[in-house]
């Protein structure tokens, strides 16, 4: 049986096991935000429609993590940034793929991966998380 | 015109770690101190922060000191929360309502990195409630846009370090070097160990009172603010998940300085001492543009000038900071006020900054909750 997403509404799993991380759009306000609410964050509007975002993103920031923090029970370290969204321009923070931050750089060109974890109930589920591209 | 806040009577409990006191004994401590100071007066209301208390801590270290009936409220804005119970006591008296009010805080830190409710668990789950990770984002972005290095966030760390040496309610009072701050472990890359300040525990308190002198040569409050974040940064204290372009959004911490500078009717250029939030070097740095101190970029020549040390122009944490201290988060702000009292008083003692009249202190974290005191004399 597939691993369950690590939360309902954060992103849609294709037939080939890509996803699609799902947020909002307000036309009135002209943002997109994730994940997806039923008002728009930056200014309180009602008409959020559902999108699916863009895949691919640039590194805007990024670190890793060295200590498993509270509640966590994936591989350590491992990275952790803010990347960019090519079409949207909306900056999501994020797992990286890469937990060496040497090996990134600003602007990198990154694309979106599922990503499975481990929990602390032993299970494991799918969460999202962005991999550097090879240029 | 209302009235004017004097600060009666200030106390604290160290801050450090104590595994045999619970928040009511430090609470009392700090408490018992501060009313004894003020000649123990009649208080109106008590407000007290705390962000990991749990119900009704002030009421169990007024209840230790029989010290009941009045009004009071506990008050949670995370880091802020000290501040937060400042801002509520003296609106209160400004405004009639009460003449002498008694405002503490009181906390135990849960050791290691700090596990909030404010996370959902599925945010733990992967791996996205990394406290320290956000602050080393922030810094990262930090020493991109202003032109800093490392080297400039161990400057910072063996600046306040230095000052905490004199501190005797610090957790750390030992000098540090570069070098040793450089080589302690990464947590978070650039953030390294000694760039953190440790969550820890302590207790502190302050008699506010309406003064109808003007000529007391007591320490005023002049205004203690507190605000929220507006939407959009993705690395602000609010942790968000996602953000849009940051260019145009003005921190908490700015809006709460600009509403005390304005409260106090004075600008950052009248500022003689400051108290800041140095959770980690990075942060320390951030505020002194976000409080007006310098120009963005400009941090690297404040450090190099010395204007932030003892002894220079515009001394930050000279009671070592948090970084020295440790942050009990409800009791953080008033121990910053506490510094600036003595400060102010003129008994700070080898850590004195000479002819301080004007001090600023500032708070910011989770929320976002951020504020800032200007106290004055």
């Amino acid at each position: 049986m597939a691993a369950r997403a690590i939360t309902d509404g954060l992103f849609v799993t294709h037939d080939d096991g890509t996803i699609s991380l799902v947020g909002g759009y307000s036309p009135s306000s002209g943002h997109f935000h994730f994940p997806l609410l039923d008002s728009c964050p930056y200014t309180g509007a009602t008409d959020v429609e559902t999108v699916t975002l863009s895949a691919d993103a640039t590194l805007w920031a990024w670190t890793a993590v060295t200590a498993a923090p509270p509640g966590y029970a994936g591989p350590v370290p491992f990275g952790f940034g803010v990347v960019e969204l090519e079409s949207e321009g909306l900056r999501v923070i994020t797992r990286l793929t890469e937990p060496d931050p040497g090996r990134l750089v600003f602007g990198q060109r990154m694309r979106l991966v599922a990503d499975t974890l481990s929990l602390e109930t032993g299970d494991t589920a799918i969460t999202w998380a962005f991999e550097p591209v090879a240029p | 015109m209302s009235a004017r806040v004097e600060i009666a009577g200030v106390g604290i409990h160290p801050f450090g770690r104590f595994d045999g006191l619970t928040n009511t004994d430090m609470g009392v401590h700090a408490v018992r101190a501060a009313l004894t100071e003020a000649g123990d007066p009649r208080f109106d209301a008590a407000f007290c922060g705390t962000a990991y208390g749990g119900v009704a801590s002030g009421h169990k270290v007024l209840g230790a000191l029989a010290r009941t009936g009045m009004p009071i409220v506990d008050v949670e804005a995370g880091c802020a929360s000290g501040g937060a119970a400042l801002q509520l006591a003296a609106g209160a008296i400004r405004a009639g309502q009460y003449d002498c009010v008694l405002v503490f805080g009181v906390e135990k830190m849960p050791k290691g990195i700090i596990r909030s409710s404010f996370f959902e668990p599925w945010r733990e789950e992967a791996g996205l409630a990394a406290t320290p990770a956000y602050f080393a984002l922030r810094a990262q972005r930090l020493l991109r846009e202003a032109g800093l290095t490392k080297e400039h966030l161990a400057e910072v760390v063996v600046k306040n370090r230095r000052h905490g040496v004199h501190n005797p309610n610090a957790m750390f009072r030992k000098e540090v070097t570069a070098e040793a701050v450089l080589a302690s472990r990464v947590v978070c890359e650039p953030l390294h160990l000694w760039m953190l300040c440790s969550p820890n525990e302590g207790a502190a308190a302050v008699v506010l009172r309406s003064a109808t002198d003007s000529s007391a040569g007591s320490v005023t409050l002049a205004s203690a603010r507190l605000r929220s974040h507006l939407p959009g940064s993705v690395l602000g204290e609010a942790t968000p998940l996602s953000g849009i372009d940051d260019s145009g959004i003005t921190p908490p911490s700015t809006l709460a300085a600009r509403d005390a500078y304005d409260e106090a009717g004075i600008g950052p250029a009248d500022v003689d001492v400051v108290e800041c939030q140095d959770t980690d070097a990075a942060r320390e740095l951030l505020a002194y543009q976000e409080l007006g101190l310098c120009e963005p970029g400009e941090q690297a020549k404040l450090l190099a000038s010395g204007t932030t040390t003892i002894g220079g122009a515009l001394p930050v944490n000279p009671s070592g900071g948090l970084l020295s201290k440790g942050e009990p988060l409800g009791a953080s702000a008033l121990g910053q006020v506490i510094e600036l009292v003595h400060q102010l008083r003129g008994v700070a003692g080898s850590r004195q900054v000479e002819g301080a009249r004007v001090g600023l202190a500032h708070t910011v974290g989770r929320g976002a909750n951020a504020c800032c005191v200007v106290v004055t004399r």
